[in-house]
């Protein structure tokens, strides 16, 4: 009897043992970044953007040419590599801190911009290398370090949706949330993530794909009741869906 | 014969950089400086470039820094409170070893000072300005050719030494026109194997979590690099000083004022010769040091001149290193010296 290999692990992911605690999103999210690159057969055509935040060590994980970030300009040094390098494929992968608190100007004109590029916003609600703090994506209600009693209305405002505030831009061409909190959920991301690069590649223009992530020790809890607070509480604040599809045939 | 032009000293400053081969630009406008975002929105499409206008200082000097990852020659320009926005990028370009080029044409501070000619930045610029050790190199023009001349020097050191490059002049500088003669376009070949986009695994980063084994060592080849900066990439000029008695030390245009004034002492006897530092960092530390053993010699003195209160004196008190009595003549306010005021310094200082 022959045997067949149906699964390996991705080419553009490399041996190194991950940084990330047990259960975090980020892993999930690097693999199917670099099944992707595979399946499309661009690690040397791609250029990731590290960002500071959890994911700054992305590119010993991934084995692509990577530029890293100063906090929350991302898309700003994305903007420059890509108007260098117009025909790489260029993704920038963003914390929610570094994405809509420090980086919210950046982020905003980038997508204006209508930017060829492909931005992954990974939203755990929270800042997860600085120990826990309030995001911008903070839940109301959700205690983090900085808000011991839970994030008030009246002193923090509220969680800001960054699919919502892009879709008032013209120029994006796909924005789109989705979550990895189950393996549905996963398959359909990589679906989602593959066709913003797609239009990327075909020059459509700018792709933003928001993932609802977890942050189980942050959070403080198990990996497992982590993904079902995604299920249960998390996306009844940001929902899931598609809110723009250019390319979608009529 | 090569063409004589009239040009602004900002729309020059854009030609060269044009010539010198760069092709992406990025900036945000801010007076007195808007004359080379303008020139090259226009120009840069003509010849394959991109130009962007940010939406800020701090947007402007990433997206150098994202196209400087990938080789290029780019550049941003602005003035003094841009500059301050543009340090923290300036110290990820030192760190990450990048060769940008960056252009402050000063105006008047602190805060929103005004839009006249200054030379307030001049520790922001030859002192790193940002977070950690690190050391742009500053060249500092005096006339539009000259403008013309280290905005190419820029580019050649930026790439030279990968590391970012500013050329710092007083408004005074970018608002005026003067005949120049601009180089032919420069054919430019950069070779570069550390860059993004060859699909090397080429990392452009300036994190090194370990301290002894990972940012001691990138520090070190950091501070290497300087020294080598240091012993190769002095420039100043020298204006009378074989016989002069005192030495006015100072750059930019209250340096063309000096040029004047000393024509002048010395149809009155008095013996003065200007010593104009061109690069402000690396700083022409032994050259003065040497003219201050001079002075000394003739009980004179060295007389600062700036547009800016103890900011280059800094530095000439360190050359001069207490070799000989060291006076200044200030402006803080945006209007420029004239020659009557600064011999009217000297006379004074002599009673």
């Amino acid at each position: 009897m022959t045997q067949k290999t149906l699964y390996s692990k991705p080419k553009s992911l490399t041996d190194k043992v991950m940084h990330y605690c047990p259960g975090c999103s980020h892993s999930v999210v690097h693999k199917l970044l670099a099944e992707i690159i595979d399946e499309f057969d661009i690690q040397k055509d791609a250029i990731f953007i590290a960002p500071v935040g959890c994911a700054v060590l992305l590119y010993d994980y991934i084995d692509c040419d990577t530029v890293e970030a100063s906090h929350g300009r991302a898309a700003a040094v994305a903007t420059g590599i890509k108007r260098v390098k117009p025909n790489k494929q260029v993704i920038s992968y963003q914390g929610d801190g570094d994405l809509l608190a420090i980086g919210m100007g950046e982020t905003l004109h980038a997508a204006n911009r209508g930017e060829n590029i492909t931005v992954v916003f990974i939203n755990n609600a929270i800042y997860g290398m600085t120990g826990g703090q309030m995001a911008p994506t903070t839940l109301v209600g959700q205690k983090t370090a900085t808000t011991a009693a839970g994030r008030k209305p009246s002193n923090e405002g509220y969680p800001i949706g960054a699919c919502e505030l892009i879709n008032t831009l013209q120029a994006p061409y796909f924005i789109e949330r989705c979550k990895v909190n189950d393996s549905k959920s996963i398959i359909k991301t990589k679906n989602i993530l593959k066709k913003a690069l797609k239009y990327q590649m075909e020059d459509k223009g700018y792709s933003f794909v928001e993932i609802l992530s977890n942050c189980p020790t942050n959070w403080g809890l198990s990996p497992k009741d982590s993904n079902k607070w995604i299920e249960d509480i998390m996306q009844k604040n940001f929902p899931i869906g598609n809110f723009r599809d250019n390319g979608k045939e009529a | 014969m090569e063409k004589v032009q009239l040009l602004k000293g900002n729309e020059a400053l854009a030609e060269a950089a044009v010539r010198a081969g760069c092709r992406y630009y990025f900036g945000y406008p801010i007076t007195p400086q808007n004359e080379i975002p303008a020139y090259m929105s226009k120009r840069l499409p003509e010849v394959g470039g991109v130009f962007i206008q940010a939406e800020s200082e701090t947007a402007s000097i990433n997206m150098v820094y994202g196209a400087c990852s990938c080789g290029a020659r780019a550049m941003t320009s602005s003035s003094s409170p841009g500059i301050s926005l543009m340090q923290e990028g300036l110290s990820y370009l030192a760190g990450a070893d990048l060769p940008a080029v960056v252009i402050n044409v000063m105006r008047g501070g602190p805060g929103l000072g005004n839009i006249s000619p200054s030379q307030a930045d001049y520790l922001q610029s030859v002192k790193g300005g940002g977070h950690g050790d690190y050391n742009l190199i500053v060249l500092a023009p005096y006339s539009v050719q000259e403008i013309v001349d280290l905005t190419i020097k820029c580019f050649d050191l930026a790439f030279k030494y990968r590391n970012p490059v500013m050329l710092i002049a007083d408004g005074m500088l970018g608002q005026m026109s003067e005949p120049v003669v601009l180089p032919k376009m420069i054919d430019v070949k950069d070779d570069l194997d550390w860059v993004v986009g060859n699909g090397n695994h080429a990392i452009i980063h300036s994190l090194y979590l370990n301290p002894e084994d990972m940012l001691e060592i990138h520090n070190a080849k950091l501070q290497k690099k300087y020294e080598a900066i240091k012993n190769e990439c002095i420039e100043f000029e020298k204006y009378l000083c074989d016989d002069a008695t005192s030495i006015f030390v100072s750059y930019g245009t209250p340096a063309r004022v000096c040029k004047a004034a000393i024509d002048e002492l010395r149809e009155k006897g008095i013996k003065v010769g200007l010593f104009r530092p061109i690069s402000l960092w690396p700083f022409p530390e032994k050259e003065l040091n040497e003219l201050a053993s001079q002075v000394a010699n003739h009980s004179g003195k060295v007389i600062v001149v700036e547009m800016a209160k103890n900011q280059l004196e800094q530095d000439v008190k360190l050359a001069v290193n207490g070799k000989c009595e060291i006076v200044a003549l200030n402006k803080l306010g945006g209007a420029i010296f004239n020659e009557t005021e600064i011999i009217d310094f000297v006379l004074k200082d002599r009673k």
